[in-house]
């Protein structure tokens, strides 16, 4: 059967958060990767602390999903990619944007509704999409983008090519009919795509395992002989060492895989989710697992970076960030002139008919 | 020109399009293997193979949705939803990803992408196989919408259709499919959003589409011939974009319409027809503009409860008889 991974391949125990665990970095990890993941997961938390506060000043509007505890998540599964995979993902994917990298810039302006944002304001913060970084959409209806992975996957195989298309989702996108129909067409066409499902624990406010009979989700592929495992969301190098294993089946064997990040939401659902059916314990507990400051914590540990070096990169993030509010501030609105325009795509296509 | 049926002429169009562009290809239920459940399909496996002809499992939300993610690559799926009825389960496929990436995303893709699915009712199929559900497609910003109601333009719509850069219904009828007329030779497309005068008259208008259209024009051309009313018949074709130019013009020459459909009267195609008359030709009416459609019930088995329904030819003709002008033009 096909759930074999539930160890790390170096022994660690990845299927629980209970406990911190003792982590040392592997020695042959480049130390300048390293670096720059800490880098990338402290720009996610300051962006989307950022995000919160303009939102509060009504900069922002509609709703906001924010990635705060889910950086090494973010991180990890950006880093398991290569940048001619395919992304989609669900409506929290500000830092999935960032990691793709998309300029925080265009990020920012999208939450500000302006034309420089990376749906040219049209979409907001649920809807963000590059063309050119591969990131194919964020989608607001949960499990929406599940088949549509698989389609894009589809594609893939149809011309041969051997790009791998990752879609990833909440654990209440795992409780939906599309997830079931997606692991099963993926499966039966033999289609290069990864189902990343970030485990926070909690759909809005419904606990896993209130929302879904099997809560190891990664299981849930064993249906569909679609194989999986479970790694633990704040362990940045835990998450991209499962996505590589996942993109080098999906990659080289053409079958689908899934990847269950057990995570932890360190807010509300959205910004405006005050968080009051969660146990005080148990956020205390979630938070005290922070992923960011404990990867600082191993840098420091691993004589990777001194303390000097973690300011550098907190005052470069700061002023990324900064900028970006900057950026978005100044950045014009779309012209209502252009209200209408793409609701169809040109027929130019009629024209150059083969 | 030949002379060919309404099914041959999807066929041999289908045909002509996966030779024309390898990144066109078919998906559907029954597609392949069993050759379609119309078997619009039929011999398409054989000639192009499983990659362009997928047979999928009955699983519609997902195969639309990745009919859809296929086509954010630049393939141009051609799916078969295998009745009307069926497309209720995809429809988040089609309402929230299908009609709004190209325009939410900010014109970063386009989705060109067909979905052919006959519709209609009168086989005993009862209430869950005997829909016609243009109306909510039609709603929907970001589709386009055509239901065809003879072989020509079946012909030219799925052309147009498959090399249209957005999503399309396309709607085909389960009582056309045997319907013959001749069809153009070679790459003949029929533009989208331009309605067609099926027959001249002066008394008054018909407007309408696929089946009903058909029949319309029997009516008109049967009164024609006993020298009652010289009708006029507007076959929309398509039904987004709406040709409200060629309805309000006919209207304003006639000063009589009535909107003869198959799907349910309230908040129907002729609810929005309607409108569009008495907004833009409100003073040449002569009459109130007339509905002709299915009577408000989930279709029932029992053929004299079928029968009793669904709307027809004698409907249409009391309509007529209601409507026209005391004295011919």
């Amino acid at each position: 059967m096909s759930t074999e991974q539930q160890k790390r391949p170096d022994g660690r125990d990845a299927t629980t958060t209970d406990k911190p665990r003792v982590v040392t970095l592997p020695e042959d990890e480049n130390r300048e990767t390293l670096v720059n993941y800490y880098h990338q997961m402290l720009l996610v938390r300051r962006f989307e602390e950022k995000s919160d506060e303009m939102y509060k000043m009504a900069r922002i509007g509609g709703y906001c999903h924010l990635n705060l505890g889910e950086e090494a998540t973010v991180v990890g599964f950006c880093a398991g990619l290569e940048p001619k995979d395919y992304l989609y993902t669900n409506y929290r994917e500000h830092g999935y944007a960032l990691g793709r990298g998309i300029a925080p810039n265009a990020v920012m302006a999208e939450l500000f509704g302006k034309e420089t944002g990376c749906s040219f304001g049209r979409g907001g913060s649920m809807h963000m999409f590059s063309l050119e970084h591969r990131l194919l959409g964020g989608y607001g209806i949960v499990g929406g983008q599940v088949p549509l992975a698989v389609g894009a996957a589809f594609a893939v195989a149809y011309r041969g090519t051997d790009e791998v298309v990752a879609v990833q989702m909440g654990d209440g996108a795992t409780n939906g009919g599309p997830f079931y129909e997606s692991l099963n067409l993926a499966r039966i066409y033999k289609l290069p795509v990864i189902f990343f499902v970030v485990n926070n624990q909690y759909g809005m406010g419904l606990p896993v395992e209130k929302g879904s009979a099997v809560s190891e989700l990664y299981r849930k592929g064993c249906a569909f002989d679609v194989r999986g495992e479970r790694v633990d969301g704040n362990d940045v190098l835990a998450v991209r060492d499962a996505v590589r294993r996942a993109a080098k089946v999906a990659r080289e064997e053409h079958e689908p895989y899934i990847v269950e990040a057990v995570s932890f939401r360190h807010r509300g659902h959205s910004v405006i989710d005050p968080d009051r059916y969660r146990d005080e314990e148990l956020v205390r507990q979630g938070r005290s697992l922070d992923p960011v400051p404990a990867f600082a914590r191993h840098l420091l540990e691993a004589h990777i970076i001194d303390d000097q070096g973690l300011r550098a990169i907190d005052e470069q993030v700061e002023q990324v960030v900064s900028e970006a509010v900057r950026f978005a501030e100044e950045s014009p609105f779309p012209a209502v002139e252009t209200l209408f325009d793409h609701i169809y795509a040109s027929d130019e296509h009629l024209q150059e008919s083969k | 020109m030949a002379e060919i049926s309404f099914r041959q002429a999807l066929n041999d169009t289908l045909r002509e399009e996966l030779k024309r562009d390898d990144n066109v290809f078919l998906m559907g239920e029954e597609i392949g293997v069993f050759e379609g459940s119309y078997k619009i399909t039929a011999g398409l496996l054989k000639e192009f193979g499983a990659r362009r002809v997928v047979d999928t499992p009955i699983a519609e939300n997902g195969f639309i949705g990745m009919a859809v993610g296929s086509a954010m690559l630049g393939l141009r799926p051609v799916v078969e939803i295998m009745t009307f009825n069926f497309i209720a389960l995809a429809m988040d496929e089609i309402l929230n990803h299908a009609a709004k990436i190209h325009y939410m995303f900010g014109g970063q893709t386009p989705v060109p992408l067909v979905i052919r699915t006959p519709g209609g009712g009168g086989q005993q199929l009862s209430a869950t196989h005997s829909q016609n559900l243009e109306v909510w497609f039609a709603h929907i910003p970001g589709l386009h919408v055509v239901a065809p109601s003879n072989p020509a333009d079946a012909k030219g719509m799925l052309k147009t259709a498959i090399r249209n850069n957005n999503p399309v219904i396309f709607i085909e009828h389960l009582g056309l499919y045997n319907t013959r007329g001749s069809v153009p030779d070679g790459d003949y497309l029929v533009p989208f959003g331009k309605a067609k005068i099926a027959k001249e008259g002066t008394d008054l208008t018909i407007i309408s589409y696929s089946r009903m259209a058909a029949m319309a024009l029997d009516v008109a051309r049967r009164l024609e011939q006993e020298n009652k009313w010289s009708v006029e018949v507007v076959d929309l074709r398509s039904l987004r974009p709406l040709d409200k130019e060629t309805i309000v013009n006919s209207v304003k020459k006639t000063g009589r319409a009535i909107v003869f459909e198959e799907d349910w009267r309230s908040y129907g195609i002729g609810a929005e027809i309607a409108a569009t008359v008495q907004e833009e030709a409100f003073d040449y009416l002569d009459a109130p503009v007339k509905r002709v459609a299915n009577v408000e019930v989930p279709l029932p088995y029992s053929k004299p409860l079928e029968s009793a329904a669904l709307t027809g030819a004698k409907q249409l003709l009391d309509a007529i008889n209601e409507l026209a002008p005391r004295r011919r033009r």
